[in-house]
């Protein structure tokens, strides 16, 4: 059970699980969570920091791609990001990739 | 299958973080958007013979079930038209011996899987095979907590130890497991223990269920019906769970709507958003839809398209929005709310599919009804009529428990 429930920082490294799927649906043009029983529409926001959730990335560097990008600073994009990433995490949506992942 | 997608969770979770629910963004250029989730009953046969089954009484031959090759079809038209997921159900859903080749279809088309399962049929190594084709939610059905109760409701020996088993498989499997639990009168003692057991498994999910009553539930209802009492407490006992557990297991509730004021939206209104593929290709706006005479409904098998048909059929437009309601639903104040209750419960207690549901407290046969399920549930006949293709066989005399009252 304690992979379910996550607290996610800037050294995190989050990744969707296997049964959470982030996909765009043609027929209403929009991007789309699926999760048992559920279908949830993202906002751009959202899907763009999703789409960096491989497990791979950590929180950090994640921020700082969207800093950069956004040429925005960096704190407030940190709190931001962590907010929401908690709020899937909280939902089920995310899992942490595993410590030994480099 | 049990009964409880009657709910339609599909689009109800609570968006707080700029995620919005889906429905509303749906196409405008269609009056009724297709359905993001679609219901499967692949097949009707069954290993258990639980009482209380959702499926017709009048049940789909293996015979006449759709063949690998044109259940792969539909799969592939229903990804086509826009639906994100599906339900294999039944009956037992893994009594097909393609169901791993169906649920990798279902997976190379982009459809999301989950399998609502009695379990029972399951070894590690097909479970391992389904996860492996890409499904990725297991909904396991209990009738109890522990074997005595839990056996005799499902008419199957050895059921419930079966049933543990594949659930902690699946959660070794890493897939997200629902325990679907439906309750009644002879099972809400158990309530409790359930709740734990659910934990203990490490479910996601639970689904507590009251029976619904039509079909074989309604041939079984004065051995079913809670008591008034019973479903005080179960609200208590969920209502205190569903806060001691946040965070660890989601709890929904389904209440019976012998016991409401007002009936339940059944299917979030008929042909609104959602239908369901019968085992022989009918396509139906509710599981119990065939129960209701008079109607006809179109098949997967004929040359109509499956959009076609939910746009367009008889039987889906027959009930849906607001136009064909009776009083007192026309004017009432709540009608866009629960859309006049259940088609097939209303078909089933009063004759005719086109009344108010009588589980509504201002439908003219609601005193009635609700009076007579009252002195049911205060009854002593405990014995059940099980489910099967036979239209049933009523349980040996002397097997059951001394009745668990209030
Ligand atoms: S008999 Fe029980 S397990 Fe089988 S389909 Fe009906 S409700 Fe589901
Ligand atoms: S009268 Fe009809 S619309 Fe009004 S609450 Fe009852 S069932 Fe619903």
């Amino acid at each position: 059970m304690a992979s379910r429930n996550i607290s996610v920082s800037e050294t995190s490294r989050p990744k969707l699980p296997r049964h959470t799927k982030l996909k765009f649906d043609e027929t209403r043009q929009v991007w789309v969570i699926l999760a048992p029983e559920r279908v949830l529409a993202p906002d751009e926001i959202a899907v763009e920091v999703l789409q960096l959730c491989d497990g791979a990335r950590s929180v950090a560097q994640m921020v700082d791609q969207l800093a950069e990008k956004y040429a925005a600073p960096r704190e407030a994009i940190a709190t931001d990001v962590i907010a929401m990433l908690q709020d899937l995490a909280d939902k089920g949506f995310l899992t942490e990739a595993r410590e030994s992942t480099a | 299958m049990s009964d409880t997608l009657a709910g339609n969770k599909t689009t109800t979770a609570g968006p707080t973080d700029g995620l919005a629910v889906l429905e509303q963004t749906r196409s405008a250029a269609e009056t009724y958007g297709i359905p993001l989730a679609v219901l499967l009953e692949i097949t009707h046969r069954c290993p258990l013979q639980c009482p209380y089954c959702s499926n017709p009484v009048e049940l789909d031959r293996g015979s006449t079930e759709l063949t690998t090759e044109e259940w792969k079809r539909v799969l592939s038209e229903l990804a086509e038209l826009g639906v994100l997921q599906v339900h294999f159900s039944g009956g037992e859903p893994t009594a097909r011996k393609d169901i791993v080749e169906l649920v990798q279809h279902a997976s190379d088309v982009g459809l999301y899987s989950n399998l609502i399962t009695s379990a029972v049929l399951l070894t590690r190594d097909r479970l391992s095979a389904l996860a492996d084709a890409g499904l990725s939610h297991v909904q396991i059905s209990f009738q109890g907590n522990e074997p005595m109760v839990a056996d005799r409701v499902a008419g199957l020996k050895d059921a419930h130890r079966k049933k543990l088993e594949v659930a902690k498989w699946t959660r070794e499997l890493d897939m997200p497991l629902t325990v679907n639990a439906v309750m009644h009168r002879q099972n809400l003692h158990q309530l409790s223990d359930i709740i734990q057991m659910a934990v203990d498994l490490d479910a996601d999910r639970l689904e507590v269920a009251n029976v619904q009553y039509y079909g074989w539930a309604l041939k079984n209802r004065a051995a079913l019906m809670p008591t008034i009492e019973q479903i005080e407490e179960t609200s208590r006992i969920v209502e205190e769970a569903q806060v001691r557990l946040k965070g660890t297991l989601a709890i929904d509730y389904v209440v019976p709507d012998y016991y409401a004021l007002r009936p339940k939206k059944c299917m979030g209104g008929w042909g609104r958003q959602f239908f369901n593929i019968s085992p022989a290709g009918k396509v139906l706006p509710c599981h119990a839809a065939e129960s209701i005479t008079g109607l006809e409904f179109e098949s997967v098998r004929s040359n109509r398209s499956i959009a076609w048909i939910w746009q367009n059929s008889e039987a889906f437009n027959r009930y849906r929005g607001t136009g064909w309601m009776p009083e007192p639903c026309k004017s009432c104040e709540f009608r866009e709310d629960d859309f006049g209750g259940c088609r097939c419960q209303a078909f089933a207690l009063t004759g005719d599919a086109g009344n108010t549901d009588p589980a509504c407290a201002l439908s003219p046969r609601h005193e009635e009804i609700f009076k007579q399920a009252e002195q049911e549930s205060a009854g002593t006949q405990n014995r059940f009529l099980y489910r099967n293709f036979a239209g049933g066989t009523l349980e040996a005399d002397g097997h059951q428990d001394k009745p668990h009252g209030a």
